[in-house]
């Protein structure tokens, strides 16, 4: 179902969301969050797209803000869809003029009671996310570093800006490779003395697994450029050699340890939708993003970054 | 060991992963392997949660080459996987899997599949460590675990590094037919398996409603307060299936409702709803709260009121005419084996002291579902005119194990008007709504637990000895009086049951 609603107030788009919930039997009673999407329209179509598979597995009101510039007179255009086969409802709410410096005023009302919110900014995120009046009403703050034109800065500045509820979906990425290095270390009874991580220049994501192993095994951890995609391999320094993991082609992943068989695993890169869906799963803060991200800053001389 | 530096207890994203493990697969060609335990395993690897190098050994009297049983996998997986198939996942997985043809009987076939898991450890590096999944019945444990014996399977054996090898046995319901058998069985294994390496699978117990039992009762503040005799008027525990004995007669027959159901599914419910808090979830408090608690079951003084059986007949389920039990075939026309069984049980503590708890369970019922109702008393006095309330039922607690899994909680509310009018009303919470597709398959769950070794969702020992000791009197007497009752298929149960819960003045919930 979807309703268009031109020059409208977000009474008007409360009021048509109740009406489509009561026609549709209450898609709403099992909404276990907010979502709200801060883009433009340029990305808007890609990640309420994801936001809608991410809500298969939590159902959410997704709340798209794209702001139309604040020049002219203020307008609020509101497009709902709800239904067809989509576990929660989706809001496009499009903010022309003034209104659009003050996007909390039109969200607020919108939000589900009693549900958290967690706030997405799938492009360009702002350089403080807990100070945007729609970041410091949510539980959660997703940025992606990796959309930056620059990602190194973009992690030094959300290093700077850091709040617990800050996350970032670069760190995201690394979670299917920090289980399997995790799991490789559960089976390794001797010191790691250092290693490497092998990834595309610039990989925002390689820069927090680095850190991460780093500060976790206190050992130093270099980084090695490689064609890609993302992180290609991690090396361990071990007494006896070397345990290597290698993804060369983004999918599988091939584990060798000194004296023992070659072991491969399956390790995909994932879509937008799944690491979303992996971002709303837990709502507290996410503390080890936190102290790594202070750490791989920390590890970046300032005339790299 | 040294802890390992990577894992963080406050690091919620990264998940329990198996080591490195071969999983024995005994009884490949049966229906549980094929519906659920291949499309778990693959389930498993898709999720991430497989070690790399993670092999998998069929065993079974079929003359097919590791290929055959990798498509018979393959093809288990397309049909029934909860998760999409992806083709590199498949590749990975079905790297690992080897086939072993044999009889339980044949020696030669067993020093093969010692044979092909030592292959599998230096070539795809799975440590020596194995797990045998008994798929397969149990008058043929006996002969398996001692062949596993014989051909050294079973001893752990010393890796590379020092570190020691395990072996695990998983086996299914039902442990046992009586108090004897089922220590029978233990002896059996526990010849072989130390106590700890025996995992009893009751696939209930991996369900997520199950375990959000736990959840609901000790995550919050709003139920515990009234969990007891002060405010609960009676629990019922249902398991209702629509489906006849199908092909099971030979398994059924001689076995019956209360063996196959109430034993097992209804009693580990019964535990884990009336156990008093763990003090933590550790396997071993846990299981000592349901041990506690099912020591402390109390079975009717009078079994010719406190309990009920029934066998279906001839009749209409859900549109289809069907046969009755007897006329099943496999089943002989004068068998006393039931269908339906119900009984009422009284837990004596403090907490429970006169609370009756009401089992049932049967086949051929109108519906299939299973739930775990807590009814909770009248208001000691209603400030309402009589006729106000004329509609208003007793407050309820439902947990819908299935299907449909989801909490209700039921009661009063104004009708809206003019008049006074209060009438019952369901304020509901469905799993499927609130996180759809995330549930994991119970086989699932409890797979990766016996590989990582995470035991408290399995019953121990005590725990089967202490349910037989509830229900061996009760087969007792049924042994020895009279025969079950007939109800139609179809139907809510047969008339025994309903008088059981009625003498107290209460009533089943319907079906």
């Amino acid at each position: 179902m979807l309703i268009d609603l031109t020059d409208t107030t977000t009474a008007e788009v409360r009021g048509a969301l109740t009406r489509a919930r009561d026609q549709l039997g209450g898609p709403t009673t099992g909404v276990v969050l907010n979502l709200i999407i801060m883009t433009d329209e340029s990305r808007q179509h890609d990640a309420v797209r994801a936001a809608n598979q991410a809500g298969r597995e939590h159902p959410c009101r997704i709340l798209g803000v794209i702001s139309r510039g604040s020049s002219g007179s203020s307008r609020l255009d509101a497009e709902i869809r709800s239904g067809d086969g989509a576990a929660g409802q989706t809001v496009l709410l499009r903010l022309y003029g003034p209104m659009s410096l003050h996007p909390d005023s039109v969200v607020m009302p919108l939000l589900v009671p009693d549900t958290p919110v967690v706030t997405w900014w799938p492009g360009n995120g702002p350089d403080v996310p807990s100070g945007e009046p729609l970041g410091a009403l949510a539980q959660r703050r997703v940025t992606d570093a990796a959309s930056a034109g620059h990602p190194a800065e973009a992690l030094h500045g959300l290093a700077l800006a850091y709040r617990p509820g800050d996350t970032d979906l670069s760190w995201t990425r690394a979670t299917s490779w920090r289980s399997l290095l995790a799991a490789t270390i559960d089976q390794t009874d001797e010191a790691v003395h250092g290693g490497t991580v092998s990834a595309e220049e610039g990989n925002p994501t390689a820069d927090l697994l680095t850190a991460w192993l780093a500060s976790r095994l206190h050992a130093p951890f270099s980084r090695e450029v490689s064609g890609g995609p993302g992180i290609t391999g991690v090396s361990f320094a071990v007494d006896d050699g070397e345990i290597t993991i290698t993804r060369p082609d983004g999918r599988t992943a091939t584990l060798s340890r000194p004296g023992q068989p070659d072991r491969h695993v399956a390790l995909q890169r994932r879509d937008t939708a799944e690491l979303l869906a992996e971002e709303l799963r837990r709502l507290n803060p996410d503390e080890v993003y936190g102290e790594t991200l202070a750490a791989a800053c920390a590890a970046v001389p300032a005339d790299r970054r | 060991m040294i802890p390992n530096p990577l894992r963080d207890p406050r690091d919620r994203r990264i998940p329990r992963v198996a080591g490195p493990c071969v999983l024995v697969l005994f009884g490949v060609t049966g229906d549980l392997a094929s519906k659920k335990l291949l499309p778990a395993i693959y389930d498993l690897a898709n999720r991430g949660l497989l070690p790399p190098g993670f092999s998998l050994v069929g065993f079974a009297r079929r003359d097919w080459a590791d290929e055959d049983f990798a498509q018979v996998t393959h093809d288990a997986v397309k049909a029934h996987s909860r998760t999409p198939f992806r083709e590199e996942v498949w590749q990975q997985l079905s790297e690992g899997v080897r086939f072993v043809s044999g009889e339980f009987a044949d020696d030669a076939a067993f020093d093969q599949l010692a044979q092909t898991v030592a292959q599998l450890d230096a070539e795809r590096g799975t440590g020596g460590n194995y797990a045998f999944y008994l798929s397969v019945p149990p008058k043929a444990f006996q002969q398996v675990v001692q062949q596993l014996k014989r051909s050294g399977l079973s001893t752990p054996s010393e890796q590379a590094g020092g570190r020691k090898s395990w072996r695990r046995v998983v086996i299914e319901k039902p442990f046992g037919h009586d108090l004897a058998s089922a220590r029978e069985l233990n002896n059996i294994l526990s010849a072989v398996f130390p106590a700890g390496t025996v995992f009893r699978i009751d696939h209930y117990l991996g369900k997520e409603t199950v375990q959000n039992l736990l959840a609901l009762r000790f995550a919050n503040s709003l139920f515990e307060p009234i969990w007891n005799r002060s405010y609960v008027d009676h629990i019922q525990i249902t398991m209702a299936e629509d489906i006849g004995i199908g092909g099971r007669a030979g398994y059924y027959d001689g076995i019956g409702a209360a063996r196959d159901v109430i034993q097992n599914h209804l009693l580990q419910l019964l535990a884990l709803t009336a156990m008093e808090e763990p003090v933590s979830f550790a396997a071993d408090s846990l299981r000592a709260e349901k041990e506690k608690v099912l020591s402390a079951v109390k079975i009717p003084e009078d079994m010719a009121v406190g309990t009920a059986r029934g066998q279906y007949g001839a009749g209409w389920q859900g549109g289809i005419e069907v046969r009755g039990f007897l006329e099943e075939d496999g089943i002989a026309p004068d068998s006393t084996t039931e269908t339906y069984a119900a009984l009422r049980l009284t837990i004596d503590t403090r907490r429970w002291a006169g609370v009756p708890f009401y089992l049932r369970t049967g086949k051929r019922l109108p519906s299939r579902m299973t739930e775990i109702a807590v009814l909770f008393q009248r208001a000691p006095h209603l400030p309402f005119a009589a006729t106000d309330t004329e509609e208003l039922g007793q407050n309820a607690l439902v947990i819908r194990i299935q299907p449909d899994e989801g909490v209700t909680l039921r009661f009063g509310s104004k009708v809206p008007g003019s008049a006074m009018e209060v009438r019952d009303v369901n304020m509901d919470f469905a799993y499927g709504e609130s996180f759809t597709e995330s549930s994991p398959e119970a086989y699932e769950r409890l797979l990766l637990d016996v590989l990582i070794g995470d035991p408290p969702l399995f019953p121990r020992q005590e725990e089967v000895e202490l349910s037989w000791q509830i229900l061996d009197p009760i087969e007792d007497y049924w042994a020895t009086h009279d025969k079950p009752e007939q109800y139609p298929a179809g139907t809510a149960g047969p008339a025994g049951a309903d008088a059981l819960i009625g003498r107290d003045g209460r009533a089943w919930r319907r079906l």
